[in-house]
């Protein structure tokens, strides 16, 4: 089956014509339509659409034009990301027919590469969100049990890999939002450095905290798709100038000798026994392997759940405050000729009609932090927390390499389990939201399963600009365990 | 008893478009008059997902008037999102700058060459640089009362200087806004053109009142819809005799009202006051996460300094050293802009007569600009042939009026002066035969010789205009002079 290849094998095909990109993504195209009935990885998915693209690739291929090093294999994109010409909607019935005029970088970067636009998949709203039940049109379930949520925002991104319906898959993190679904769903996520990957065409959320990640099978595909992601981009000034690296070319690299800290307060209260175990067993693997392994102290953890929610909420409300009816978008259809102020009314309706719960819960929670009388108490004094969070982390590096921790609290909840409670929802982000307020890059990668059969994920997080490393641990751990090559039994075609 | 004396008190608020070529945060076009929604592209209109890039031009200009301005250059600045909603602004926010302007104090000197106030220094505030908005254009025409919005302007480098509540009158105001814009113009920073909103201004009225040995302020009132610097020094003089009349009814100070805002309606030359928004704008600020901070070093400062033009009270001063013109007509020749004082030089410099040649052209030069209604670039004397009938003037070859003459010619044929005289028969006239004119008509006007030698010098006036009878090239004050001559030889 070659859905069940991992890209680099998909690559490697192709390039020896074992088989063709038609077949790869018809393959793929075949899982989709068998099994995403029942996970709602894909928001949009028309498969005439992936065909063409592998028909164009494959005549390209046998016209021995050269190509791209994507070499015709699928990539899913996130609800989030541009693709000219196709809906862009964030999940959110505000733009629920908007169509993106222009090609995000990134994905003007994979179509230059050869590489297939897959389908569309499914997030929360606007990336707000845990668990994509804060979708506008679906809910995504996780492929090792349908009863669960696939974590978020990027769970459809995350369930599209697990189920095998995508070998390859971006996402976005803007607090975890790549981290928590690859734990959820027992893939491969990485974060990189903010300004690592161009941010031009990602739809913002928080803006200082945004980074498009990737999700895939394994450390070897991020590396992949990651050699053709980065650079700098004219078009986005916070992207960065530091020349990338060739993370393929250094992925196989030793790891003895590296210095990896745990945090204590990684492994506190409300940690779910199981993962904790999980993080015992996985640095015992590490030390096998010549890791060194040293207990650290980050005691500005606590603060970083109630310095995200304010940072990022303040940007968003910010950055959602384009959408309201006037320009392209949903507007509401309700008559506002009586109202005083139309203009003021219809953008009241717009925005309480187009917006869902959540979303609207902390464009409100920003707009109040940002208000003169509250700018200095909430928005103020969570910058300078992020600051001390930052500070902690650089000093911590000076110390250790990496940092090894759980990527979540438990594993995958169920569907509903926390609808009605969001700040449980936010206390789950603990573990994951600091890598975005400190901008390094952090990786979540599968690290056993549940007595239930849920997967576990850990975190690696390094300083900003060490994807290599971080990679080239996660590789050399996967090559000595075989957690990340377990399947769930829809794509394995085994009894549940 | 009489009114108490009071003082008009002012500070203006100048929005300058900057003249670049593209927005202050993406490629599009500035251009002014395009059909609607031509200039355009998805981050201007605000689309989901795209990001602004600085236009290092924008900044450069921006350092550019700073330095003009006296200001004080921030090392670091920043942008900030100035958040509201309205139709003509599609993010929802607006960029600009909040704590950190890149442009500090600073301040402009501003002067009234016909004396009505002294010189003196007007502080600046700030002046930050932002983005400007699109237009709403309400279509009145269809009765529909639609509002359509055009975003071409969106996105257009503003700079908004802001002054210290240093002006005292309306000829102050006009002058500030005068000196701002011309310095402006010199600088190649904006157009400053007022019809086409390049240059816009708000003003901050209040009047300070001596009443019984104490200062009184009245409430501050911010003057809007000031569409040229005529309507600026009108809404001035009618709000500061509104004040006072309203002080007098009311007795309200600064502390009984907040800030209002009214606008210039020039027809009716009254201003008006707009409707109170219903709660008072929260901006909320907050630094712009998409842009990095603005770091501005010394090298960059210098480099711009080294290629600044030269600047207009510069200019006066040079103008008034070098060629030894008055302050009032360097001020005249300044205000016409820079290419108007770069004909002038080329004239002065070529004729080595700076005097005479700064006369022709606030007369002559000056009277065919306005009557044709050009600009000095497209005056048809070149510089070289308008200094050479001046040197022939100066050299007495021919006198003032026929100076006219061959400059008349000049207007409309490009030749050289030398070629038009003798074309119009001009030639100096020898002493001699000059002087045989002059004996001439003396013994045909006896009366005249007595009425000067009784002491009505002028009485020889009317033999100056029959020598030029005799011959046309015959030098009015030449004639004058030998007349005088042989009168008093024959005492």
């Amino acid at each position: 089956m070659l859905n069940q290849l991992s890209a680099f094998e998909l690559i490697e095909g192709i390039g020896d014509k074992k088989f063709s990109s038609v077949e790869v993504a018809e393959a793929f195209v075949e899982q989709v339509e068998k099994r995403d009935a029942d996970v709602n990885a894909f928001l949009r998915f028309d498969p005439s659409y992936v065909l063409d693209q592998a028909k164009a690739f494959d005549q390209k291929h046998s016209s021995n034009t050269a190509f791209g090093s994507l070499s015709g294999i699928p990539v899913a994109v996130k609800d989030v990301i541009c693709v000219k010409g196709q809906v862009t909607s964030c999940a959110s019935k505000m733009l629920e027919h908007f169509v993106s005029p222009y090609d995000a970088t990134l994905i003007e970067k994979i179509k230059r590469a050869d590489g297939i636009l897959l389908g569309t998949t499914n997030m929360d709203e606007f990336a707000m969100g845990s668990s994509n039940e804060n979708s506008a049109f679906s809910r995504t379930k996780n492929p090792w049990d349908t009863d669960r949520v696939p974590g978020g925002s990027s769970g459809g991104a995350a369930a599209c890999v697990a189920a095998g319906m995508a070998p390859l898959s971006l996402g976005s993190d803007t607090g975890g939002s790549v981290r928590q679904p690859a734990a959820f769903c027992g893939v491969t996520g990485l974060k990189p450095t903010y300004g690592r990957i161009s941010r031009y065409g990602l739809v913002a959320f928080a803006s200082s905290l945004d980074q498009i990640g990737i999700l895939a099978g394994d450390a070897r595909d991020v590396a992949l798709l990651l050699n053709e992601s980065t650079g700098h981009d004219p078009k986005d000034s916070t992207s960065s100038p530091t020349d990338p690296a060739d993370y393929m070319a250094t992925l196989h690299g030793d790891v003895s000798g590296l210095k990896i800290g745990i945090p204590k307060e990684y492994l506190g209260e409300g940690l779910d026994p199981e993962i904790a175990e999980s993080v015992r067993q996985a640095r015992q693997t590490l030390e096998e392997m010549g890791v060194e392994f040293t207990e650290i102290s980050l005691p500005m953890t606590s603060y970083g759940v109630a310095t995200y929610y304010l940072v990022a909420s303040c940007e968003a409300s910010g950055n959602l405050a384009r959408y309201d009816g006037a320009h392209y978008g949903f507007r509401t259809e309700k008559n506002v000729d009586a109202a005083e102020n139309r203009l003021l009314e219809m953008y009241r309706q717009t925005r309480s009609e187009g917006f869902g719960a959540e979303v609207k819960r902390r464009i409100m929670l920003g707009t109040y932090a940002l208000s003169s009388g509250y700018y200095d108490a909430y928005y103020l004094k969570a910058l300078k927390t992020r600051r001390l969070i930052q500070d902690e982390l650089n000093a911590a590096f000076k110390q250790v390499d990496l940092i090894l921790g759980p990527t979540t609290p438990t594993p995958a909840f169920k569907l509903g389990e926390k609808k009605k409670d969001p700040l449980s929802m936010y206390l789950g982000d603990i573990y994951t939201v600091v890598a975005n307020l400190a901008g390094i890059p952090a990786i979540s990668f599968p690290s056993g399963f549940t007595q239930s059969g849920l997967p576990i994920g850990l975190q690696l997080q390094g300083p900003s600009f060490s994807e290599e490393l971080i990679l080239r641990t996660t590789c050399s751990f996967q090559k000595n365990t075989d957690w990340h090559t377990k399947k769930p039994a829809m794509v394995t075609g085994a009894a549940k | 008893m009489s009114d108490p004396a009071f003082e008009l008190i002012v500070g203006l608020e100048v929005h300058v478009q900057l003249q670049t070529q593209s927005k202050l945060f993406c490629g599009c076009s500035t251009k002014f008059g395009s059909e609607p929604n031509t200039q355009t592209c998805p981050l201007c209109t605000g689309m989901p997902g795209t990001l602004p890039v600085l236009n290092r031009e924008a900044l450069m200009l921006s350092i550019k008037t700073g330095i003009a301005l006296n200001c004080e250059i921030a090392r670091f600045s920043k942008w900030d999102r100035k958040n509201y909603f309205y139709p003509d602004l599609p993010k929802g926010y607006q960029i600009s700058q909040f704590d950190l302007p890149i442009c500090g104090p600073g301040y402009l000197e501003i002067s009234d060459p016909k004396g009505e106030f002294k010189t003196k220094k007007i502080r600046l505030i700030r002046a930050h640089l932002e983005e400007d908005a699109g237009k709403s254009v309400h279509d009145e025409v269809s009765g529909s009362a639609d509002t359509k919005i055009d975003l071409n302007r969106t996105g257009t480098p503003l700079l908004e200087i802001v002054s210290e509540p240093d002006i005292r009158s309306p000829q102050e105001a006009k002058a500030y806004l005068t000196e701002l814009k011309l310095l402006l113009g010199y600088l190649n920073v904006s157009d400053c053109n007022m019809q086409e909103g390049s240059l816009r201004v708000d003003a901050n009225v209040n009047l300070h009142i001596e009443s019984n040995g104490e200062k009184i302020a009245t409430p501050i009132v911010e003057v809007k819809n000031l569409n040229s610097f005529r309507a600026v020094e009108r809404a001035l003089q009618y709000e500061s005799e509104r004040q006072f009349s309203n002080w007098k009814s009311d007795g309200f100070t600064i502390d009984d009202r907040p800030k209002q805002t009214v606008g210039w309606n020039d027809s009716e030359q009254k201003t008006i006051p707009q409707r109170e928004k219903e709660e008072s704008a929260d901006y909320r600020y907050f630094p712009d996460p998409d842009l990095v901070p603005v770091v501005i070093d010394g090298t960059t400062i210098d480099t711009i300094k080294d290629t600044m033009a030269e600047l207009p009270s510069a200019i006066r001063n040079r103008l008034e050293s070098e060629y030894q013109i008055l302050p009032y007509d360097s001020d005249v020749m300044v205000n016409q802009g820079r290419e108007f004082v770069e004909y002038f030089e080329a004239v002065a410099k070529e004729s080595s007569e700076g005097k005479v040649a700064s006369n022709w052209m606030q007369q002559n030069v000056l009277q065919i600009m306005k009557d044709r209604e050009m600009g000095i670039e497209a005056f048809p004397i070149a510089s070289h042939r308008l200094a050479n009938l001046i040197k022939k003037l100066t050299a007495g070859e021919l006198d003032n009026s026929r100076a006219k003459d061959v400059f008349q010619v000049l207007l409309e044929k490009d030749l050289d002066p030398a070629v038009v005289m003798k074309e119009l028969g001009i030639e100096a006239v020898d002493d001699s035969a000059l002087e045989s004119i002059c004996e001439e008509l003396l013994a045909m006007n006896p009366q005249v010789v007595e009425d000067f030698q009784a002491g009505k010098k002028q009485a020889i006036g009317s033999l100056i205009g029959q020598a030029k009878k005799k011959n046309p090239n015959a030098n009015p004050g030449k004639v004058r002079e030998l007349l005088i001559a042989i009168i008093e030889k024959k005492l």
